[in-house]
């Protein structure tokens, strides 16, 4: 189904939230998303309807319900382009990044003692290796980022990785400058030199098709939540012979084939790496997302989201004194950007008592924010159900703010 | 959920205040001085303080802020002069809010607060 303003229009009628908040102009996307009725109303029908612990009982009930978290499982793996038995559930990207942080050592050789990352990486892509590096002993070095593009800088990417480094780890798009990172070319050097690859991809399977196979990488993570699932469920892709290797992280009950008193025989991958009763309910929503997702089909947003990002940033230009940190190639629906000599929280308060919510801060990205040298910045960022009346509304939201400083 | 502001967070007031704070500055031999970090945006804001016989005699701040820990540092450091420590030590949200006139959402409590924690941290 293409998307266009009408049709966006259409589908924003399936998410009760502008129901309820009929003056919304929501922009905040990157932090988290929206959900449409259609995985309410599953989340809810499961909890009324089909309840049961999975996994387990030999009762229907517990069989229909490992059923709908398995076939949550295929659609999730379908739609990234791996194998079901390569999708682990987590919290969220956060929580499988760090499982990785606590895994990966294991199976690294010892002369490899270097990480690799990059100078625009989340907090949840940089502690996580920054404790492992001070557990391990080892390295962290970052790609740096070109100042003038906003985008990373592929000679130095050549400097930093390799034949040392254990793990390259890195984002797929940029949570605060909307950059897509041409992480296919990075990855296929970091195999070159012999490293793990690892991909946050957060801010980019919501938005853009994204194949684990085409990709190459060694792992992958996002979030639920920012796909339009609920939150607490996220997912974690291994390639099936690396996660061969792997320990479980948590152990506990579904980890174990058998177990006595000193021995213990862990279940099949990826059972024995979800340990404990799983979010079955944010499971089966996440499903569910995806599947609304794949309806419209990925492609269809990518391409809206264009169309939308190109008109924004257009119109952002006709404010006066705006500055915008992006990348003129290689941009998502995410837009930094400040107005000068006005603070972005005051923005953002300004914004929000005209119904139009943004994300201003350092957006967990203090790294990036000190080499770009800036404190913080306003960020809009789009979703399919946004509109071009989104974008005049806060484009005229902001005029009246800029003449209030005046 | 209910949009907007009260109506006076960004009034006229405030926005002056803003414009030309009282006390942004520094002070030539503080006896005290201390910078704080707000931790949701990063913004720094110094504080500077003469101490004697136990009254604040004079305060001036630096740094760079929103328009609320700005207006909210400079409102305070006029508020404590001559004051006794013992005094400012007291001192609260409900007196900070009582300055600044308007009524502030929680999420931006931390920029208004930020320059009397300064202080306090200061007088130790």
């Amino acid at each position: 189904m293409e998307i266009n303003n009408k049709t966006a229009k259409l589908l924003r009628k399936d998410f009760p939230i502008f129901k309820h908040n009929s003056n919304l102009i929501y922009l905040d996307n990157a932090a988290t998303s929206q959900k449409p009725q259609q995985v309410i109303d599953i989340i809810k029908d499961f909890y009324e309807k089909g309840y049961a612990n999975i996994q387990r009982g030999v009762y229907k009930l517990g069989e229909k319900a490992t059923e709908l978290y398995l076939n949550s499982k295929e659609s999730v793996a379908k739609f990234i382009g791996a194998d079901a038995k390569e999708i682990i559930f987590t919290k969220n990207a956060t929580e499988s990044l760090n499982f990785l942080s606590y895994t990966l050592p294991s199976i690294l050789k010892k002369n490899r003692k270097e990480i690799v990352l990059t100078e625009m990486e989340h907090l949840s892509n940089l502690i996580p290796w920054q404790q492992l590096a001070k557990r391990n002993k080892m390295k962290l070095k970052f790609i740096k980022l070109k100042k003038d593009s906003y985008e990373l800088d592929l000679e130095d990417m050549k400097k930093k990785i390799t034949k040392n480094t254990a793990i390259v780890s890195l984002i797929h798009v940029s949570n605060s400058l909307g950059t897509i990172n041409p992480v296919k070319e990075i990855i296929k050097y970091a195999k070159l030199k012999g490293a793990i690859t690892v991909l946050d991809a957060a801010q980019s399977v919501p938005h853009m098709k994204v194949n684990v196979k085409d990709l190459g990488c060694d792992f992958l993570a996002f979030s639920g939540h920012k796909i339009i699932g609920p939150t607490g469920i996220g997912v974690l892709y291994g390639r099936m012979a690396l996660l061969e290797k792997l320990s479980p992280f948590m152990f506990g009950g579904g980890a174990a084939k058998s177990a006595n008193f000193n021995q213990i025989c862990w279940a099949d991958i990826p059972a024995r790496f979800e340990a404990g009763t799983q979010n079955i309910a944010g499971a089966i929503g996440l499903g569910k997302a995806i599947k609304y997702i794949q309806k419209i089909g990925i492609e269809n947003i990518e391409k809206w989201e264009k169309k939308l990002t190109a008109y924004a940033l257009s119109k952002l230009k006709e404010i006066p004194k705006i500055k915008i940190y992006n990348s003129t190639k290689n941009s998502s629906g995410i837009i930094s950007f400040n107005l000068e000599k006005i603070h972005p929280h005051d923005v953002a308060s300004l914004l929000d008592s005209e119904g139009v919510v943004i994300r201003t801060g350092r957006h967990c990205n203090m790294l990036l924010m000190k080499q770009i040298g800036i404190g913080g910045t306003c960020r809009m960022s789009l979703y399919f159900y946004n509109t071009f009346e989104d974008i005049d509304a806060l484009i005229l939201a902001l005029k009246k703010i800029v003449k209030k400083f005046e | 959920m209910e949009h907007g502001l009260p109506k006076n967070l960004y009034s006229k007031h405030i926005l002056e205040l803003y414009k030309s704070p009282k006390n942004y500055g520094l002070l030539e031999n503080p006896t005290a001085e201390i910078t704080e970090t707000n931790s949701l945006c990063g913004d720094e804001i110094t504080i500077q303080l003469i101490v004697k016989d136990k009254k604040i005699r004079d305060a001036k701040f630096s740094g760079s802020g929103c328009v609320l820990s700005l207006v909210s540092s400079s409102l305070i450091t006029d508020k404590i002069k001559d004051k006794n420590i013992s005094e400012v030590k007291k001192m609260d949200k409900k007196d900070v809010l009582k300055l600044l006139g308007i009524s502030v959402t929680p999420s931006r409590m931390k920029c208004v607060m930020l320059p009397l924690e300064a202080v306090k941290k200061a007088l130790g």
